[in-house]
């Protein structure tokens, strides 16, 4: 104010301005001065005040996060055990190099030189490339695992010339039985950016560490996991290590133990040889499923590497489909293996064993004359499962009406989604008019019944189905599969049918093997153990396109088999499903050597050998060496590889379906006159295992 | 003091020690924040610290001891000589190619931009104190100290070295302002800056220069370039607290988070170990300096005296001001240190200039109180 005053005097009295105003105006303007240094003083205070004390939690963290830096330390992830505690899947100390694309100058040139100096093959390092420029920033690479020391010490002597290439001691994950075990197990990888986004744990962010990526290794992602240990240590900016502030270890996770006899496992996976099919094998007095086997397959020691480009090109472009698997999201009309099944569904129905009818190489049913695949003359029950007489099944399925055989098969496990610890399963058909008309529009005729009857037609189920039904059949209990050693055993307070149709079917099971059945060579070698079973051909197309048995190996019949052993007091139940294997005659013998291994190792193992020479090595040696011509052969004009994970196996997935729907269309809508000699079976035709692009350029 | 005047011999005694205590206090205080800033140790901040002010010192009492004739002898010539030297400077640096601040004497560096701020105070205080009264209001009171500040300041520029430039600039101002020029052309002037600043900020500035003001608004925007220095150090202060992390223990500091811990940012450093308390403390120190300084200058009732005086106490108060706005993030970081506290011949030099001159207008004003204090 005093200063307005004074301007404003200034204005008027310029001329009597004196040295006394002059020394007011001095002592009035030091004071403003004053006050405006004390005022920015007191601003200054504040400032700090408000800096120290309020904002104090926030710098406080903002300096211990400079001061302080926290690597973390990738837990070991906890072991995937068999029944008996030998691992499935366990961890193999190594090194290991990973890149942070973005601390990386040029990141061309120093995967170049980093394949250098470590051998990489030419299409690894041209995945490398695409991975690391498609990355996020800050996620880590990994260029290489399972370095020797060698290696690894060549390139730790050059990184000072190499930002951002880590290398370092870790663990990688291991897979002894290798592809035996690719479905069951899945295999691990570096988690993807959406896999970030889903749940931002840096853990997943640290080099070298992987998580499940399919199968149980994704389904016990967080038992397997662990809890990360971590490194403190004191940095300068310049980022010099200080000091160690302080470890804590980490904690391995937990391991998983499973029903699986990973020997059985391993040797059914083997025993399908050439072939492309499923094995399934249970224990009817736990439930435990005892082997998944679905082959070909693929290496998970190499898909946790990452997935080749190379690599998947050529399980992509096998027919066999080596990335299904099989067990659980493979659909087959289970054509006669279902008719014990049925065959307690017309016991239930109240129907004698021992009524009888005539087969004259088929049967009317309605106004139309639908054939057998033989002339089986007078046909009783036990008869119509071991000889499979077609006629015997559309006879009475069409008596009791499909709706009470439809529901016995559910009662069985056909249709059954089973609550195990898997990443998906398919669930197949129990065909009944009320879904025929849902899905197609169209009535029940009755050629559906008929088709059905022998468990063709619309019907579908899996691999899984198949062994579940066997074992119910042969307990009579409705056993519930489990997987994991810790779900307890469910279902065998259930009674599903009564003690005389369990024993009669039975017999009649055992004689398909061991009487005058279908399956005579199935027999087992031992004296006092039986197996008994079912044979089952499922034709794919109709009799018109393909003979079932010669042609292109995709119209090739399906070859089925389910069987419980020992026949009296049955201990072990399965299903053996093999692809086009041209008949039945494909399967059981599979069958007959698994179980022969479970009863007496070293026999199984023997028939396994002399069989192995003739395919040429085993099947993780048939795969190594044709990944290796193959990539010889293409490895430059390969596709890349889908950039996630997921696409690959969302892909197989939606292609499983497709093939299920397509088989039911194909010969699901007429009636498909059964083949003769059912029991057929062939070696797999060299187009089975040749690439599909390669017979379509020969045709 | 008085109560002291019959023991203590009278020129010990005379000395105004309510404003040399602090200052010890102060100057100690800043050689235990160097200590800690060079990692604990007396090398090689603290030790030249205290001989620095040792050195300083001696020369501030032989200023103070100047007589007032002599001091008008020698204000003009002074000037002349530096203007002249920071000439010589400009030419070195172009004939070296490249720009240079300082001369190398042989017995130490001089940066004469440095001596420019305390002269160009001294300068202006003469030529107002020998205008007549009556033409305070006229162009000459404004023309002529303009001249006299505007070539200095457009030397430094050319250096380039904005936070010197400015410094002096404001001595300068503040000494005219006290010479009781019309506001109104400060008011003018304030507005003509206010009109020509943005003109500056884009064509006058270099791209450093541009970044750095940008960057106060939002040091946000480059954590790791532009905004680093104000973040780190806000860092330092903000951890500190209100009783601090402990006499060396400051990690931005030790750990080289904070740049230059010893220089422009050795508040931080020492907010960072000292916290609130060290920081009221430092301020509380100003405080007593510049209220002091003011005293000083208002007591004395010799215009060229009190001129002299106030000029000085801006002329400190500008560094302290301006260190510590840009080290709570209140301005752009610009190269300009703690007086007492950071390490640097220079400014010691420059600031105990200052205090000299000021403890001698208050031994003029004790030695010939013209008009007593009745005044007041």
């Amino acid at each position: 104010m005093g200063i307005f005053n004074r301007r404003k005097t200034g204005f008027k009295t310029t001329a009597v301005v004196n040295a006394s105003t002059l020394r007011n105006t001095f002592d009035r303007r030091a004071i403003v001065i004053g006050g405006l240094q004390g005022g920015i003083g007191i601003l200054l205070a504040a400032r700090m005040g408000y800096l120290a004390i309020a904002e104090n939690e926030k710098y406080r963290l903002e300096s211990e996060s400079n001061r302080v830096n926290l690597t973390l330390i990738p837990p070991r992830r906890g072991w995937i055990l068999d029944r008996n505690g030998a691992p499935l899947a366990s961890n193999r100390a190594d090194f290991r190099v990973d890149v942070i694309p973005e601390r990386l100058a040029d990141a061309d040139a120093t995967i170049d030189q980093i394949g250098n100096l470590l051998d990489l093959e030419a299409d690894r390092i041209a995945d490398l490339k695409t991975e690391v420029a498609a990355a996020r920033g800050f996620a880590p690479v990994e260029v290489a695992s399972g370095l020797d020391y060698e290696q690894f010490a060549a390139l730790s002597v050059r990184l000072p010339d190499m930002q951002g290439v880590i290398p370092q001691r870790g663990f990688s994950r291991f897979y002894p039985t290798a592809s035996s075990v690719g479905h069951l197990i899945g295999y691990v990888g570096p988690a993807s950016s959406e896999e970030y986004d889903e749940a931002p744990d840096p853990l997943l962010l640290t080099p070298g560490y992987k998580i499940g990526k399919d199968g149980l290794e994704k389904q016990f992602e967080q038992d397997l996991r662990g809890v990360p240990g971590a490194r403190r240590v004191e940095v300068t900016a310049g980022g010099r290590i200080v000091r160690d502030l302080e470890t804590r270890d980490d904690i391995q996770g937990d391991p998983v133990r499973l029903t699986i006899d990973g020997p059985l496992q391993d040797y059914a996976a083997r025993r399908i040889g050439l072939e492309s099919g499923s094995v399934v094998v249970m224990d009817c007095e736990t439930g435990d499923l005892l082997c998944m086997a679905s082959m070909p397959s693929f290496d998970p020691n190499s898909f946790s590497d990452g997935i080749g480009s190379v690599e998947y090109a050529m399980l992509r472009e096998d027919p066999r489909v080596p990335l299904r698997n099989k067990v659980l999201k493979g659909l087959y009309p289970p054509g006669s293996t279902v008719k014990p099944m049925h065959c307690m569904a017309f016991l239930k129905a109240g129907i004698s064993p021992d009524e009888a009818i005539t087969c004259g190489g088929g049967r009317r049913i309605g106004n139309r004359f639908f054939n057998c695949w033989s002339n089986h003359g007078r046909v009783d029950m036990a008869k119509a499962i071991y000889q499979s007489c077609d006629s015997y099944f559309y006879h009475f399925a069409q008596q009791i009406g499909f709706d009470a055989v439809a529901e016995m098969a559910r009662t069985c496990g056909m249709g059954e989604e089973f609550p195990l610890p898997v990443m998906s399963q398919f669930y197949g058909t129990v065909p009944t008019p009320d879904w025929k008309f849902n899905k197609f529009g169209r009535e029940w005729q009755p050629f559906d019944t008929v088709n059905a009857s022998i468990g063709q037609g619309y019907y579908l189920a899996s691999p899984l189905q198949l062994a579940v039904t066997s074992a119910r059949l042969a307990t009579g209990r409705h056993v519930m599969p489990r997987l994991t050693l810790d779900t307890p055993p469910k279902g065998f307070n259930q009674v599903d049918f009564p003690a005389d149709h369990v024993s009669y079917v039975r017999q009649a099971m055992s004689d398909v093997v061991n009487g005058p059945g279908t399956a005579g060579r199935g027999r087992l070698p031992f004296e006092d153990i039986k197996m008994a079973g079912k044979t089952g051909t499922a034709q794919v197309v109709s009799l018109s396109v393909s003979d079932g048995r010669s042609g292109p190996w995709k119209y090739r019949d399906h070859g089925l088999f389910t069987f419980f052993a020992p026949t009296d007091k049955p201990k072990y139940a399965g299903a053996v499903v093999i692809e086009h294997g041209g008949g039945s005659g494909a399967a059981y013998p599979i069958a007959r050597d698994v179980m022969t291994f479970l009863f007496d190792p070293a026999k199984g193992l023997e028939a396994l050998r002399a069989l192995e020479e003739q395919w040429g090595g085993t099947a993780q040696e048939r795969l190594d060496r044709r990944y290796a011509a193959y990539a010889a052969e293409r490895g430059a004009t390969v596709q890349p590889t889908p950039r996630r994970d997921e696409e690959i196996f969302d892909r197989v997935e939606a292609e499983a379906r497709l093939e299920a729907e397509q088989t039911q269309e194909e010969i699901g809508d007429a009636f498909v006159a059964p083949r003769e000699n059912q029991t057929a079976a062939g070696t797999p035709p060299v187009d089975a295992l040749t690439p599909v692009t390669e017979r379509g350029a020969q045709q | 003091m008085s109560a002291r005047g019959g023991i203590i011999p009278y020129p010990i005694a005379r000395q105004p020690w309510g404003m040399l205590i602090p200052l010890f206090l102060l100057v100690a205080f800043g050689a235990a924040v160097l200590y800690s800033a060079a990692g604990g140790s007396m090398d090689p901040y603290a030790s030249s610290h205290l001989v620095r002010f040792g050195v300083f010192l001696v020369m501030a009492s032989v200023i103070a001891s100047l007589p007032r004739e002599l001091v008008r002898l020698l204000t003009y010539p002074a000037y002349a000589i530096v203007l002249a030297l920071l000439l010589l400077v400009e030419i070195i640096g172009q004939v070296n190619g490249g720009s240079q601040r300082w001369l190398n004497l042989g017995f130490m560096v001089l940066q004469p931009s440095e001596i420019m701020k305390p002269v160009i105070v001294v300068t202006l205080a003469l030529f107002y104190s020998s205008l007549p009264v009556g033409l305070i209001t006229g162009w000459r009171a404004l023309l002529i100290p303009a001249a006299l500040i505007g070539l200095p300041v457009s030397f430094v520029l050319l250096q380039p070295d904005l936070g010197t430039s400015l410094a002096i600039l404001f001595g300068g101002a503040v000494v005219m302002l006290l010479a009781g020029l019309p506001l109104k052309w400060f008011i003018g002037g304030g507005l003509a800056a206010a009109a020509v600043a943005p003109v500056v900020f884009f064509f006058g500035l270099q791209d450093y220069q541009q970044r750095r003001i940008l960057t106060m608004f939002d040091p946000e925007a480059d954590p790791q370039g532009d905004g680093y220095h104000i973040i780190q150090s806000q860092i330092a202060i903000g951890s500190g607290g209100i009783f601090g992390k402990g006499f060396n223990n400051g990690s931005q500091s030790h750990l080289q988070y904070l740049p230059e811990p010893h220089t422009d940012f050795v508040f931080a450093t020492m907010a960072e170990e000292w916290g609130l308390i060290g920081g009221l403390f430092v301020l509380g120190v100003f405080a007593v300096i510049m209220r002091w300084g003011l005293s000083v200058a208002r007591a004395s009732k010799d215009r060229f005296a009190s001129l002299l005086a106030g000029g000085m106490t801006a002329t400190i108060f500008f560094y302290v001001a301006v260190n510590l706005l840009m080290v709570m993030g209140f301005a752009p970081v610009v190269g300009i240190p703690l007086p007492f506290m950071s390490h640097g011949g220079s400014s010691m030099l420059t600031n105990m200039i200052c205090i000299g001159a000021l403890m001698m207008v208050n031994r003029w004003n004790r030695n010939a109180p013209r008009g007593g204090l009745s005044s007041q």
